[in-house]
């Protein structure tokens, strides 16, 4: 459905987008991931025909961007970063505007509005202006201005920004539901969004693409790569760290072991071995041997978002930005 | 082709939701109905005063009234119109709604003429204001329509010329006051430079007359249609919509 071959997008001193290529097949959701200024929205503006792009080719259901571009907009319906509202229009008024220049007419064109404003739960303002709605409004109207002309392709910037979390929850079910007749891109920085919502992840990094998978073959390579939670505690007397790091890299199969947490009489460390399921008993009996109680022994669960970061970021801050992102997790509220 | 129309639509809409069109409609007829009711006033005191010393004054309301009105009106048209076009495509920049309207499947053309048409309508809509003021002359006196006629068509080109390069600058950035400024700016000279003919006669000085936007509207408000002047605004206006096509391709260039 969409074919993007050695994409590059130069802005006057930068390169925004550098010899990007991927393609995506019809009816799948694909999340566009990468820290700010990565290049995914000039990708997306070069699809949808707003940038040409400097070299290289997009194409949209088989219409080149540059060759056809009225083809392709016609099969394209893009939810930019802010979204487009004229303010001082009112929303169904809004949508009919945006629907007429989409190319609908008459009867259709009203049913359309109807059932844009229900499907993106904004019948209960079709009547205020668009000025004066909240930011989780004026984003979901942005939503229904994309899918009014039922297009093939929805290209939705940043969709869930700035929305409640059940705001985000319900704009994501929505992108869900979508998917099968549409094609979709959505791009984002909050990984959960993509490992619920997404088949496929495009990474990119300072716009370079950096890995495209489908989202469960990422997240198995990221447990075949995983490591080993274990919680030690202690009956008798505080521990000591540095020991206990000591005694735990001396067991068969251990290759790294990083100090997570550390409380009162718990300790918490990564254990990286060359095979995690063969170091656990020996892990076990060197623990128990030591005199020390295993409260817990779990995979660490490495998620897209740790991958992400080693994937974009240098390897040396890799520790500290585990510890970052899941801080910044709790912020996303998810 | 439907597409003009319905941009043209939403323009004159978003003009028309604001207070922007009545104030202008309103300060426009205000000036216009002091003008109107002064050059009258000096037209019946100039008919009495000939009268009391017996001459016969050629009492001719096309010369004497309506050509100096008319010339005003060219002239206020200047600030007036900066008003109208700043906002075409600035305010668009501006919202981000540009890109709406660039990648919705209608062609650029359609984008610039809708706009471009609304701000005419605009236009035109003061200009029928100030019409029913002649509504007075014929009661009272016997003018002749049709240099009337073209008197206002010819404003209209004018407007047209001068909205088209509005359009234009309006392009150019997203910041309103600055598209007003620079729009009110061209006005101006295209108004003043039509005064260096009146000492120089060298061809320079002829070309820059000539490229002045009063020049032309002469003989319209002598109620003479010419061609040469209906080419100069018809030139004009194609010039300044093309204009705007490049800048709009080149715009997708730079944000
Ligand atoms: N109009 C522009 N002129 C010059 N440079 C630009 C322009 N727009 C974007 N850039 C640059 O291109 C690069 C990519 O920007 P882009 O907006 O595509 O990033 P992004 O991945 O969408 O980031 P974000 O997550 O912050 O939205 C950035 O370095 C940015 O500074
Ligand atoms: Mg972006």
């Amino acid at each position: 459905m969409i074919a993007v071959r050695n994409l590059t997008k130069k802005y006057a001193h930068n390169v925004a987008v550098d010899r990007i290529s991927f393609e995506v097949a019809k009816g799948q959701i694909v999340g566009f991931l990468g820290p700010n200024g990565a290049g995914k929205t000039t990708t997306m503006r070069v699809l949808t025909c707003f940038l040409p792009p400097t070299s290289g080719s997009a194409s949209v259901a088989g219409f080149d961007v540059l060759e056809q571009p009225i083809e392709v907009k016609r099969r394209i319906g893009y939810l930019p970063e802010t979204p487009p509202l004229y303010l001082e229009m009112r929303t169904s008024e809004y949508l009919t505007f945006v629907g007429k220049i989409k190319g609908l007419r008459g009867a259709e064109l009203a049913k359309r509005v109807n059932y844009v404003l229900e499907r993106c739960a904004v019948a209960d303002v079709k009547d205020r202006v668009l000025g004066k709605l909240s930011k989780g409004y004026r984003q979901r109207v942005g939503l229904a201005q994309a899918i009014i002309h039922n297009p093939d392709v929805l290209i939705l910037d940043e969709p869930t920004a700035g929305l409640d979390p059940k705001q985000i929850n319900e704009t994501r079910d929505l992108i869900k539901s979508l998917a099968g007749d549409h094609t979709i891109i959505l791009s984002t920085h909050i990984l959960p969004e993509v490992e619920q919502t997404c088949q496929q992840v495009i990474i990119i990094n300072k716009g370079k693409l950096v890995a495209t998978d489908s989202v469960n073959n990422l997240q198995n390579r990221a447990r075949g790569a995983g490591s080993v939670l274990v919680e030690i505690a202690s009956r008798n007397g505080p521990l000591d760290p540095a020991a206990a790091k000591n005694r735990l890299e001396l067991v068969l199969g251990v290759t790294r072991v990083l100090p997570r947490t550390s409380r009162a009489n718990f300790l918490t460390f990564e254990i990286e071995g060359k095979n995690d399921l063969a170091i656990r008993g020996d892990l076990v009996r060197a623990i128990v041997a030591a005199g020390w109680d295993l409260n817990e022994l779990r995979t660490a669960s490495v998620s897209l978002e740790e991958i992400f970061l080693q994937l974009t970021n240098p390897p040396t801050d890799n520790s500290e930005s585990k510890q970052n992102s899941a801080t910044d997790r709790a912020a996303a509220g998810v | 082709m439907r597409n003009i129309g319905t941009i043209c639509q939403k323009e004159l809409r978003s003009y028309f939701v604001s207070p922007i069109a009545y104030l202008l409609l309103a300060m426009f007829a205000v000036i216009f109905a002091f003008f109107f009711w002064n050059v009258l006033g000096y037209f019946v005191y100039l008919g009495m005063e000939s009268q009391m010393r017996g001459e016969m004054f050629p009492m001719n309301l096309n010369e004497e009234v309506i050509r100096p009105l008319v010339s005003n009106v060219s002239v206020i048209s200047l600030f007036f119109i900066p008003i109208i076009t700043m906002r075409l495509f600035a305010e668009e920049k501006r919202n981000g709604t540009i890109e709406l309207l660039v990648t919705s499947p209608v062609h650029d053309f359609e984008v610039i003429f809708g706009k471009w048409l609304a701000s005419l309508i605009l236009y035109a809509s003061f200009l029928f204001l100030t019409a029913l003021n002649f509504i007075w002359l014929f009661k009272y006196g016997n003018p002749d329509w049709k240099p009337m006629a073209v008197a206002y068509l010819g404003l209209l080109f004018q407007a047209g010329a001068l909205l088209a390069i509005g359009t234009f600058i309006s392009t150019l950035t997203r910041n309103q006051i600055i598209a007003g400024a620079a729009t009110f700016g061209i006005c101006l000279l295209l108004w003043v430079l039509e005064w260096v003919a009146g000492y120089e006669s060298a061809t320079w000085a002829q070309v820059l007359a000539y490229l002045s936007v009063l020049t032309h509207f002469d003989s319209f408000s002598k109620g003479l249609l010419s061609s040469k002047d209906v080419v100069y605004y018809v030139s004009a206006i194609v010039l300044g919509l093309f204009l705007t096509a490049r800048s709009m391709e080149s715009l997708r260039w730079r944000s």
